[in-house]
């Protein structure tokens, strides 16, 4: 980009920052970056994944949405109970669109049902652990689930209820695994704390404990992939075409004997590094399964990560089945974006949203010759802007601080490199790095707009600024961006359509854009009296007298 | 099958709430708050509840829904949110300079005990809040109460911070609309226009959550009862307040503070309904019906003469809030329809006590359960056992209407899945008429799609 470009880019960053009170303009101005690269792969410093000031409208969310709502909430047989008012439950029900299939009518899936303890002032002021027994015992009388989670909201850590002791009680009374999840709304500073959280305890009470090692060559977890919209069936299918055996999913269209028997694998692919990198790095410790960054957004990207896969397991039959999937695949998907990129190259976009989402697809967006101008997470950290190479430098604050930090080792029986250090360096040079994530400012033209945490303030002043031709961010930014004329995309619902995974995918999402930027209505927005100019008097007076 | 552990087998339950028929306090005093224009709601707890509640107002309306939030933290939970309440206030003012700020309390504010009205004290002292810019508060603690009762909590805070007494009484009427729909309270208004009344609905979401698509975004639309209006509330003759769980606080306060005497109605919904509302606009300021609110009401009966064989016997199950309930209710009882399962998660004296009123006798297999234990899992599993016509409640009917191909008619809250409800009254004559409308298509369709090739009629 040319240097007039960097010189606009940093007068629209003082656009941004002017009108705040100067408390929150000196915050956020080390979270409003230039993305002015040095050399090859320098990215400039942003701070991350800090506490939003009071006041400011934000698009965050709370440690148990994270927690319950992303990471638990697309397992179908883990009967997940809110222990907390009723609010909670109620929000987190049904309200993201994770896929699930059931393999047949008897199996059990609990998605459709919100189960909450929906605590009164009285349990408030006497406790409410009684109440929560008492549920998991009713939810159990009536359900029979394989598994049982608790979710603590924020009242239930205020007044000190141990979710987990009764958690273990009623697991030794009933006989199946329950466990909590101390995910209390106000831990944290975004939905990431409860990403975590939910990593630990998934980690610490259900990986690991199955005994059925799938027979089957080429066995791969995916990490971090929710099965948005179906994302995750078209995935599977790619690898079903391969040959390439999927032992589990965290946690799209999941179950929770996959996750008990997700060590078998020997390979761990992460999609979304922000909401699952922990336990692909305690799974790796613990049961020697190296991890590699995937991306499937984007057919580019998804072509990338299938040879990365294949190269991984260096098999020759296995490379073959790959590159003639891809090539199959690939016709479709280059006529398309022949057609669309005509119709949209050189349009501007912006995305607001996730900890990954809004890296993944901006390669979907310059396949069809759309720029990102600009583009933030929503609850990010800095090593998903800046890449995993600053992970040492990160500052832990008191935020961070009260999240656990699990201390894992090697099992004794169980751990079992599936590489060598030296087969791993190896890979490296051929492009599959183990635990190597660069972030989305190096895959940013230098010059762009990085902005962590946007506010609503800041959103409207960018699309005054730049009128992009597309925006995307969440539900809450849909229709005030949609009302100030641009065409907003959810890229946390897909705006109830996709999927956008994988080639098909990738299809579906061009031909989204270009529906959204060219729809007509857009054409239609002023009445034919207003956009005329001056009045002028059409019709000829005529008189019959 | 979607709720496919859903059982014939009736357990009654202590301590589990299943598939709620019902939400939290604060997010119905976040909708009370965005009928006030440039108000600004704000969730005083963690950023989550501000986040949850804007997103279903906003799946519910498909309208931006802006609300701060105090964003609390660990240390807030400890120490209490005075300082995040400050910040945000001088936040707030700052950055989109409201005219009302207007906080409520979550479950974790209310756990650790702030005082909302000391710490706004503070603001004003600090110079946070801009001179002939106001405040107001709702305790709104998730653990007590629902979205209702956290409407009804807000709708009184208008009172309690607005209202300005007054000795020489106005020829005004204030409506207090209920948790209604912003086209329920545009219809309202027309209604008291076409009579000739001067009114002021307090709340009014109306050209708030139904602004027009101008290419232009308004982060206050042109919508809402101005703080001036709320003000001259204590002047007015009378006050109107339609629903009596969501209603019945802000008009007895209005009264108590202003003394402006309050009449409480059921919400005008259906025929019995909506010609208590008229007839009590009528008696309050001594005008007469005109003609075409009569025709109006004439033709709601036509619809009802003619197509009543339809109606009647139908069974019908219902959820959502008490007052839409009741009127509800008695209006499916107007129609010799049966509305045998009756279920709201909202606490409240009398509820029971007017649901037996509004069946009148008629429907002696009808079960109603309110409050703790009242979800939607026991209705459905009331279905199960004996199976109903029609269903009447929120978007969550979906699942019970796909698995037992029964229709749903949508009313309440939330509806994510359609547009309508914010544009198309259920409350007056008007509403009454699209109501049928519904049942009627709702029913009718079903026939056309399952009843045996030879019976399938072309005249109904």
């Amino acid at each position: 980009m040319s240097s007039s470009r960097q010189t606009d880019m940093h007068t629209v960053k003082d656009q941004l920052l002017k009108g705040y009170p100067a408390k929150v303009a000196r915050k956020r101005t080390q979270q409003i970056v230039v993305n002015e690269k040095e050399g090859c792969d320098a990215v400039p410093e942003i701070v991350a994944n800090t506490r939003t000031m009071p006041g400011i409208i934000t698009q965050r969310g709370c440690t148990y949405a994270g927690c319950k709502g992303v990471v638990l909430g697309p397992t179908r047989d883990i009967l997940n109970l809110t222990h907390g008012p009723i609010g909670c439950g109620f929000y987190s029900w049904l309200t993201r669109r994770n896929q699930t299939r059931p393999e047949s009518d008897d199996d059990q899936n609990f998605m459709t049902y919100c189960f909450s303890t929906d605590m009164q002032e009285n349990e408030i002021i006497f406790g409410g652990e009684k109440k929560l027994a008492e549920a998991i015992q009713e939810a159990y009388t009536l359900f029979k689930p394989k598994a049982i989670g608790i979710f603590a909201t924020c009242p239930v850590g205020l007044i000190g209820d141990d979710i987990h002791s009764v958690a273990w009680k009623m697991s030794e009374k009933l006989g199946i695994n329950i466990f909590g999840f101390s995910c209390e709304g106000y831990k944290g500073v975004s939905q990431s704390a409860g990403h975590h959280i939910a990593n630990n305890q998934l980690f610490k009470h259900v990986i690991g404990r199955g005994q059925k090692p799938p027979e089957a060559e080429f066995k791969i977890n995916m990490l971090g992939e929710y099965n948005i919209g179906g994302d995750a069936f078209l995935i599977d299918d790619l690898f079903k075409r391969c040959g390439i055996h999927l032992v589990s999913t965290f946690s799209g269209n999941s179950t929770y004997e996959d996750f008990e028997n997700a060590h078998h694998a020997d390979l761990n692919c992460v999609m979304c590094h922000r909401s699952i990198n922990y336990v692909a790095d305690m799974i790796e410790k613990k049961y020697g399964i190296p991890w590699i960054k995937v991306n499937f957004l984007g057919a580019e990207a998804t072509a990338k990560s299938l040879r990365k896969i294949a190269r991984y397991f260096d098999d020759a039959a296995l490379t073959e089945r790959v590159e003639k999937v891809i090539a199959e695949e690939m016709v479709n998907v280059l006529a398309a974006q022949a057609e669309i990129r005509a119709r949209c190259e050189g349009k501007l976009a912006m995305l607001f949203v996730g900890g990954s989402r809004a890296h993944h697809y901006q390669d979907l967006l310059a396949e069809i010759g759309m720029k990102t101008v600009a583009a933030g997470y929503e609850f990010g950290h800095r090593d998903d802007y800046e890449g995993r190479r600053v992970l040492s430098t990160i500052k832990v604050d008191a935020d961070s601080r009260n999240i656990e930090e699990l201390t894992v080792e090697a099992d004794p029986q169980e751990y079992r490199p599936r590489r060598s250090p030296e087969q791993l360096a190896e890979l490296a040079v051929q492009g599959v790095a183990p635990k190597e994530y660069e972030g989305m400012m190096a895959a940013m033209d230098s010059g762009t707009l990085v902005i962590d945490n946007i506010s609503q303030a800041e959103t409207e002043k960018l699309l005054a600024i730049f009128k992009p031709a597309i925006f995307c961010a969440g539900i809450k930014e849909k229709y005030s961006v949609q009302k100030s004329g641009v065409p907003m995309l959810q890229l946390h619902s897909y705006d109830y359509g996709g999927p956008f995974a994988a080639f098909r995918g990738a299809v579906t999402f061009y031909r989204t854009i270009d529906r959204m930027i060219h729809a007509r209505i857009w054409s239609l927005v002023k009445a034919p009296w207003n956009t005329q100019g001056k009045p002028t008097l059409d019709a000829e007076l005529v008189c019959n007298s | 099958m979607l709720l496919r552990h859903t059982s014939t087998n009736v357990v009654e339950r202590n301590a589990l709430t299943v598939n709620p028929a019902k939400t939290c306090q604060p997010i119905g005093a976040m909708y009370a708050a965005l009928g006030i224009h440039r108000c600004l709601p704000h969730s005083h707890g963690s950023q989550g509840c501000c986040a949850y509640h804007r997103s279903t107002l906003t799946r519910h309306y498909k309208e931006p829904v802006m609300a701060g939030t105090s964003s609390f933290t660990e240390g807030s939970s400890v120490f209490g949110g005075q300082s995040n309440l400050l910040q945000a206030l001088d936040n707030l003012f700052t950055v989109y300079d409201p005219d009302v700020v207007a906080v409520h309390t979550t479950c974790l504010s209310e756990t650790i005990g702030d005082d909302i009205p000391q710490i706004a004290d503070k603001a004003r002292e600090k110079g946070l809040i801009p001179a002939g810019k106001y405040v107001i508060h709702a305790n709104t603690p998730s653990y007590a109460g629902s979205h209702v009762t956290g409407f009804s909590t807000m709708v009184r805070a208008m009172v309690d911070y607005l209202a300005e007494p007054s000795a020489a009484k106005t020829q005004a009427v204030n409506i207090i609309p209920g948790w209604v729909e912003p086209s329920d309270m545009r219809e309202i208004k027309r209604l008291c226009w076409q009579m000739g009344v001067e009114a002021t609905v307090f709340p009014d979401t109306s050209d708030v959550l139904d602004a027009p698509q101008t290419g232009e975004y308004e982060f206050y639309p042109k919508g809402g009862v101005t703080v001036g209006e709320l003000k001259q509330t204590g002047s007015a003759m009378a006050t109107l307040a339609l629903g009596h769980t969501a209603s019945s606080a802000a008009a007895r306060a209005l009264d108590t503070k202003c003394g402006v005497p309050c009449e409480i109605l059921d919400l005008p919904i259906g025929l019995s309904a909506t010609d208590r509302f008229v007839d009590a606009l009528r008696r309050t300021t001594n005008v007469t019906v005109p003609q075409y609110v009569e025709d109006e009401r004439g033709r709601v009966v036509d619809i009802v003469t003619d197509m009543h064989q339809y109606f009647s016997g139908r069974r019908v199950a219902l959820w959502g809030d008490p007052d839409q309930l009741v009127s509800l209710t008695e209006f499916l009882v107007d129609l010799d329809m049966r509305p045998v399962y009756i279920v709201t998660g909202t606490p409240g004296k009398k509820f029971l006590k007017r649901i037996d009123k509004a069946l009148d006798g008629r429907v002696p297999e009808a079960k109603v359960r309110q409050g703790p234990g009242a979800d939607m899992f026991l209705m459905h599993q009331w279905i199960k056992n004996e199976p109903v016509d029609l269903l009447i409640g929120n978007t969550y009917g979906k699942y019970i209407s796909r698995d037992d191909g029964i229709p749903l008619i949508r009313h309440g809250f939330p509806i994510l899945d359609r547009i309508g409800h914010s544009y198309f009254p259920t409350v007056g004559y008007a509403g009454a008429m699209r109501l049928l409308e519904k049942i009627l298509d709702a029913v009718l369709s079903r026939e056309d799609r399952e009843s045996p090739e030879e019976s399938f009629e072309l005249v109904m």
